[in-house]
């Protein structure tokens, strides 16, 4: 029978270091902070899919701009690492651009948009088409860590499901959906179970994304700055996302392909292009686009741009 | 007048060193059996090796309390780590963060600390010091962070480690983690790598 007992650090786990002007710490936050990061680390690996408890720091930016992601990939940047940055599939959006700036400032460390050329890749809300490798860690921005939240408000009583491997009460939950709606509604956020033992949230990514989790040959740490976790999928890791049998794990399809690349592989986003409402349906990974762009693949160009350039 | 012990630098650059120690050990955790280096040039006092001493110094705190073996912990070791790390020396392996022992005469594995069911990452990390670490031969390893298998030989480690490990593969997601270290190389095997001897 297991209890659950209050977490051993717990009391050194919560002050908050002083944010400082002039000056940086390489990767903006102080040795002891990074050690501590660094140790959580290592343990989620060693428990792929079990959320570890850190001290999370105050950080220059709020909360809701992963403040979680960013201490994850400050603990493990170096100056030979090349670091991209995506928010839904994009680079230059205003959170992507400002991480990016933060650790090309408080680390001077190479930035790309290309998913090739990158060491570490910080992501919000997507994974990138290009399969990664083994050379490539990714980074999640974590809003929610604990994927049973919705279903169960405590944290003393989910950690006690986990522990004790108590998932019922999530099966029940996606079955509800079957018996409503005759398919799990869920597009994002869908949970997934790692290595057959931990249920675990993959953060705000689509469902289409889930399968590329699975034996991913890169390293997946997690970072939840807000309930301060960090989690990890080790690579080569089984990651499954829960079905039934009657009702199997289905990604989004389109219909359409990409109007730019003409890519029908990759996730899309739809576009209102002019005042009337027409639709394109575009990728979602910027870079993934370009790159098959640059290689010579044309899509149809959308619904009133009179075809391909 | 008073004994003094001569305590050895530590590392010369200590957030660029630690970051890449860190990095070496997270490459070593992630794929169980593959051997990484630690290039940083320090002497820590014997016999502390080269490997284990960057580790700690990269990893370990006043929040870590620190287990050395018998045979590791002489005056100069225990200056050295709590000159630098400034964690508590502890003579309970089962309140142990980080362990540090000699692959021949290793505790038996189920006296460190495994963790709890609800806080598995409570367990202690343990070092052990080799002779040699080779890949492609030897131990076979499957499991999270290994494609199909790794294979790894290790030299200077006592007899019936294997049937303990299994043991402790069995209390997941209690149970301990394992650096192995030969000198600079190391190789880590996490609770999760299932480990096969040869018949
Ligand atoms: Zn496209």
């Amino acid at each position: 029978m297991s209890t659950v007992i209050p977490h051993p650090t717990a009391s050194t786990a919560t002050e908050a270091t002083q944010a400082r002007i002039e000056g940086y710490n390489f990767a903006y936050l102080d040795e002891q902070t990074k050690r501590m990061i660094r140790r959580a680390i290592l343990k989620a690996v060693a428990v792929p899919g079990y959320q570890v408890p850190f001290g999370s720091r105050e950080m220059p930016l709020p909360y809701g701009w992963g403040t979680g992601g960013i201490q994850v990939t400050a603990a493990v940047i170096g100056p030979d690492d090349t670091l991209k940055v995506i928010d839904q599939g994009a680079d230059d959006t205003t959170n992507a651009v400002n991480i990016r700036r933060f650790f090309a400032k408080t680390a001077g460390v190479a930035t790309t948009d290309r998913t090739v050329d990158a060491s570490i890749i910080q992501t919000r809300h997507r994974i990138p088409e290009t399969p990664l490798t083994e050379d490539q860690i990714l980074v999640y921005q974590v809003p929610i860590p604990e994927p049973l939240r919705q279903l169960e408000p405590r944290e003393s009583e989910t950690r006690k499901m986990h522990a004790l491997e108590e998932y019922g009460v999530m099966h029940v939950s996606l079955y509800e959906d079957i018996a409503k709606f005759g398919r799990i509604t869920r597009s994002y956020n869908y949970p997934v179970r790692v290595n057959g033992r931990y249920v675990m949230a993959p953060s705000p990514i689509p469902k289409f994304d889930n399968p590329k989790m699975d034996r991913m040959p890169a390293l997946q740490l997690f970072g939840a700055g807000r309930e301060k976790r960090i989690y990890a999928v080790p690579p080569y890791t089984e990651v499954k996302s829960l079905d039934f049998e009657d009702h199997p794990f289905e990604v989004e399809t389109w219909e359409e392909n990409c109007a730019l690349c003409g890519a029908g592989d990759s996730y899309l986003d739809e576009v209102i292009v002019d005042d009337q409402g027409t639709k394109m349906y575009v990728c979602s990974d910027s870079d993934y686009c370009r790159e098959r762009r640059e290689a010579g693949h044309v899509g149809d160009g959308g619904p009133n741009s009179g075809g391909p350039q | 007048m008073a004994d003094t012990i001569d305590i050895r630098p530590g590392f010369a650059d200590p957030v660029a060193a630690s970051q890449k120690v860190f990095r070496a050990v997270l490459d070593a955790m992630s794929r169980p059996g593959r051997i990484g280096t630690i290039d940083e040039t320090i002497e820590p006092p014997a016999p502390l090796s080269v490997g284990a001493a960057s580790l700690l110094l990269a990893l370990a705190d006043h929040d870590t309390p620190l287990w050395l073996a018998p045979e590791i912990r002489t005056p100069a070791t225990a200056a050295f780590l709590r000159f630098h790390c400034g964690s508590p020396l502890t003579d309970d392996p089962g309140e142990a963060a980080f362990a540090v022992a000699t692959g021949d005469s290793l505790p038996a594995l189920d006296g460190f600390s495994v963790g709890d069911d609800a806080w598995p990452e409570t367990s202690t990390t343990v070092i052990v010091q080799l002779d040699e670490l080779t890949e492609g031969s030897g131990l076979t390893l499957t499991g999270p962070g290994i494609a199909t298998e790794h294979r790894l030989a290790v030299t200077g480690l006592r007899d019936g480690v294997w049937p303990e490990w299994t043991a402790n593969g069995a209390l997941f997601p209690r149970g301990i983690d394992l650096v192995l270290v030969a000198d600079r190389r190391i190789a880590a095997l996490p609770r999760t790598t299932a480990v096969r001897t040869e018949d």
